[in-house]
């Protein structure tokens, strides 16, 4: 299937954009996409953890609400996390935004259909959680009004993108967990020495 | 519940130890520290739709210099086990307060598989334990698994034993969890 954007114009359009926020990467792909767009110490990438990429986001957006926190996350991340979007919807986390890089596929396990091929619909269902604003972005020419909304709109907001699935060069970000950590808390002013 | 209540003692450490943020799935052994941390303006209460949730929302926190807490019961670990990897491999501290059942007197045998293996499962993955028997205990239980969490950046639980926290009566079958 080649029906979609090209996620990686679509992550290095945001990131262009993102001034002061904090970018969490979803396992896979998602993860490569925002690698690839240029790594940078307020960015974090989950290499495990799926289905926990929604719930990192909220935590990291309530400790810092001043920030804005976006969090990059696959389709199959989105339905194995669904249950943070009535935990999100209900703590209001106003700074955060979740786009969903949907390609209706598990890209790391060789292109199995996901729920999304069904037709499921994601940001749907955010919105009925009660999510404050929610987008399904399938034109090239939307992609900017996408980014305002992610990076500005009061939140919670989920953007579900649809990308095809050609394939892309493999980036890889640090998979140190520990260096990522430090690096983004002292970004923070967390830490007394820049590890 | 028994008579002597922990849970003003460990309100008391949370906000000894700096805790801002409490993630939860409840549990009615965890009634009364879901309601005092409710009722304290420094502590941000979230509750969670699933306790997998919860090492991957504290790992968040801690990213952004907030520190956290997961109260579960003990079915709950079953449920998020995978996420212990997050804590591990990222080395952050993590506090699990679980509440027991399947030990001590339980009368809903569906509780048993579960409960009887949260220390193993726990321990498999790195989790150093801390057992909480005795309600005057509290405060120095879970100061030592606070400062163990958060001085060295360790994953701990401390297990609220359920002879401390009292066994559920079911009056007809099917009541509750």
């Amino acid at each position: 299937m080649s029906d979609g954007l090209d996620r990686r114009e679509l992550v290095a359009r945001l990131v262009a954009r993102r001034g002061a926020a904090l970018l969490l990467a979803g396992l896979g792909s998602p993860a490569w996409d925002l690698a690839a767009a240029g790594d940078h110490p307020r960015h974090f990438y989950l290499w495990g953890g799926m289905g926990g990429a929604f719930a990192m986001g909220l935590g990291l957006a309530l400790a810092r609400p001043e920030r804005r926190v976006v969090v990059l996350a696959g389709d199959g991340e989105a339905l194995m996390g669904l249950s943070s979007l009535a935990t999100i919807a209900a703590q209001k986390a106003a700074n955060l935004a979740l786009l969903v890089l949907d390609n209706a596929a598990y890209g790391e396990t060789g292109g199995q259909p996901t729920a999304t091929a069904a037709g499921v619909d994601l940001a749907g269902m955010a919105a009925s959680a009660g999510f404050p604003a929610t987008l399904r972005l399938d034109r090239a020419e939307r992609i900017e009004d996408a980014v305002d909304v992610l990076l500005g709109a009061p939140g919670p907001i989920l953007v579900q993108a649809r990308v095809d699935r050609r394939p892309q060069p493999l980036v890889l970000p640090p998979k140190d967990a520990v260096l990522l950590k430090l690096r983004l808390r002292a970004a923070l002013g967390l830490l007394s020495v820049d590890p | 519940m028994s008579a002597p209540d922990w849970s003003e003692a460990a309100h008391a450490a949370l906000a000894r130890a700096g805790v801002g943020l409490l993630a939860h799935v409840p549990d009615a052994g965890l009634a009364r520290l879901i309601e005092r941390c409710t009722s304290d303006p420094a502590i941000r209460v979230v509750g969670l739709a699933d306790e997998r949730e919860g090492p991957a929302l504290l790992a968040g926190a801690w990213l952004g210099g907030l520190k956290g807490v997961l109260a579960c019961q003990s079915s709950g670990i079953g449920n998020l086990v995978n996420m212990l990897a997050v804590a591990a491999v990222g080395r952050f501290p993590l506090v699990l307060i679980v509440t027991m059942r399947g030990e001590w007197g339980e009368e809903n045998p569906w509780q048993v598989p579960m409960g009887q293996a949260v220390p193993a499962v726990l321990e498999a993955m790195g989790v150093r334990l801390f057992s909480l028997e005795r309600a005057e205990e509290t405060g120095a239980v879970l100061d030592g698994a606070l400062g163990l969490a958060f001085g060295s950046e360790e994953r701990v639980a401390v297990l609220g034993r359920q002879r401390l926290l009292g066994v559920k009566r079911f009056v007809a079958f099917g009541a509750g969890r």
